[in-house]
């Protein structure tokens, strides 16, 4: 059940549509975004997330539809009369000026009196541990810096809305989950609205208040991480987020479904099928489980490897095993 | 290794049928006699002052470097603005106006100094130092706009997005981004065309009136078998002029490349 909000959405799409050529990037768009949210835009290549983040930032013209910013339609206003900024995928600092020069650009643009405007900027460059660093060109930067100061030189503007198209995708796996623990601490402590583009469905569940999935420029499901999880509206949604096993038209995911010897008790109310295991990968915490059901099925489990050492059947490829899972863990897709 | 060996005499026989010539006719500017005559007699070095002084050559030296400055004044002016303008462009108008652009360039020589000649005759256009610039301009903003066009290409597209982004207008991106990161193509285009400019003969011949640039002022001593040993000097004056720019254009273009990555 949808809660009414009171106060208006802080950004909305209306029947926002763009084609490119003879190509639809975006198929009648509609879309809202409340104040403060971190709100990801979750979806394969191709599916139209990005162009929507250009559209709200003001680098493409909707063919039809309203952009509201604040109750304001912005769909007609460049860029530069919009009061969102954006830290982009190649982070796009200016080669030509230092840290300081580069987070400045903003305020300077908006006139603030240059000495002020890099007192800001060091203060923004400080926010993201590149105090000392003011001086130098961005080609002298690691990635993972050049990331922060393109997040600082956007923030330091305090927009209404903060649009990131996959600021972490160039990152290595350690430093990208670094980040996102900061980039979710800096939406925090400054309560500006986040709307995140990503492909990656792990980054997406973990950081976001909400998440729009699309497909084929469509939106397939609004909701938080634990509707599309729990609850995906379509079998796209079911498959792309997570992993999913789909039995009929319901939905039963890996981790809810235990195996265990033939000849052990089936707990009430359970769904219990006999079959092979194929494949088995140990994971350190978790051990993943390819199993063929007698019937023909393959089904994907996940088991957690909680059972002290010892104490524990160890399945391998070829063991035969009772899949057991409770009957209400199988929902129906789209209810 | 043979191969090696083989290469290498390759290259030293292309190297000198290029330059020895070249090389000679620097060696001439040091030559007593008065005709350029092999093996050399004598050395001098008394042609280089009598070249300085000689009135013909510094009017043709003085017309040539102005000519080459304003040229490329006109060459930095069309070459960006039409190198901003294409990089804007969609991809099917880009095509054709950029095939359009570089023609001058294309084009021979000749073709080109005949039709600007017969442009002025039909206009009423005497032909002046003011034509001979014209001319010029034509193929120095090719030079520029190559330069400039190859640069905005590199650039991501991203960095203009941003500068909107934070607020600038497409006038202050221009001024604090685009400008400050086509400065050295333009700059080496630039030199570039000075180069170019100021050796150019045949366009010269149409276009020029009365006057005469350092090139044809060559060409005319050559043909009358007059000054020769003066013409020595001047080519090597010429080399000079035109090889300097040229080094520093490429040295320009290096830098800029490791700069935009």
């Amino acid at each position: 059940m949808e809660v009414k909000t009171i106060t208006p959405p802080i950004v909305q799409l209306e029947g926002v549509a763009k084609s490119y050529g003879g190509a639809v990037a975006l198929a009648r768009l509609d879309l809202d975004v409340r104040a403060g949210e971190f709100f990801t835009l979750l979806g394969p290549s191709g599916s139209g997330k990005t162009t929507t983040l250009r559209l709200i930032a003001g680098f493409e013209r909707p063919d039809t539809g309203r952009i509201l910013l604040d109750g304001a339609d912005v769909a007609r206003l460049p860029p530069f009369d919009r009061n969102v900024n954006t830290v982009f995928q190649d982070y796009a600092l200016f080669p030509h000026l230092t840290l300081v020069e580069n987070v400045a650009y903003g305020l300077r643009a908006k006139k603030m009196p240059k000495a002020q405007a890099e007192a800001e900027a060091e203060k923004a460059l400080e926010a993201v541990k590149l105090g000392a660093y003011g001086g130098r060109k961005p080609a002298q930067l690691s990635g993972g810096q050049r990331q922060r100061v393109a997040l600082a030189r956007a923030m330091v503007n305090k927009p209404r809305v903060l649009l990131l198209d996959e600021p972490l995708g160039a990152l290595d796996l350690k430093l990208r989950h670094q980040m996102q623990a900061e980039l979710k601490r800096l939406q925090h402590e400054t309560g500006i609205t986040f709307i995140y583009v990503t492909h990656d469905q792990d980054e997406a569940l973990s950081m976001s208040d909400r998440i729009a999935v699309f497909s084929e420029g469509r939106i397939e499901q609004v909701g938080t991480p634990f509707d599309l999880y729990e609850r995906p509206a379509t079998e796209f949604v079911a498959d792309f987020v997570g992993t999913s096993n789909i039995l009929g038209h319901a939905l039963l995911r890996p981790e809810k479904v235990r195996l265990q010897p033939l000849d052990a008790p089936v707990p009430e109310g359970a769904n219990a099928k006999p079959g092979i295991v194929r494949e088995s990968i140990y994971l350190g915490a978790v051990t993943r489980y390819q199993v063929v059901l007698d019937d023909g099925a393959l089904l994907a489990v996940m088991e957690t490897n909680s059972v002290p050492l010892g104490n524990r059947l160890r399945l391998n490829a070829g063991d035969q095993v009772l899949a057991v899972w409770p009957k209400a863990a199988a929902v129906n897709i789209g209810n | 290794m043979r191969s090696e060996t083989f290469i290498w005499a390759a290259v030293v026989a292309i190297f000198g049928f290029l330059f020895i010539p070249i090389a000679i006719i620097l060696l001439y500017a040091f030559s007593a006699a008065p005709i350029p005559a092999w093996p050399i007699a004598g050395f001098t070095l008394h042609w280089f002052p009598d070249t300085w002084h000689d009135e013909q050559v510094r009017e043709a030296l003085l017309l040539s470097i102005e000519v080459a400055a304003l040229a490329t004044v006109m060459a930095i002016l069309f070459g960006a603005l039409a190198a901003l303008a294409v990089v804007k462009m969609r991809s099917a108008s880009r095509e054709v106006v950029s095939f359009v652009a570089v023609l001058p360039i294309a084009l021979p020589g000749i073709l080109t100094g005949m039709a600007l000649a017969s442009y002025f005759a039909t206009w009423g256009v005497n032909l002046s130092y003011w034509t001979i610039v014209a001319g010029h301009a034509t193929f120095c903003t090719v030079i520029v706009y190559n330069n400039v066009v190859a640069r905005l290409r590199r650039m991501p597209r991203s960095l203009t997005e941003a500068s909107a982004d934070l607020g600038a207008d497409a006038f202050r991106t221009f001024r604090l981004v685009q400008l400050p990161m086509m400065a050295s193509a333009i700059g080496a285009g630039a030199l570039l065309a000075f180069a170019l400019s100021f050796d150019e003969v045949i366009v010269t011949t149409f276009t020029a009136g009365a006057q005469n640039t350092l090139p044809l002022w060559i060409f005319g001593a050559i043909r009358l078998g007059q000054a020769l040993p003066e013409v020595n000097v001047v080519v090597f004056a010429i080399i000079v002029f035109t090889a300097v720019p040229v080094l520093l254009a490429q040295k320009l273009i290096g830098e800029a490349g490791k700069m935009a990555r």
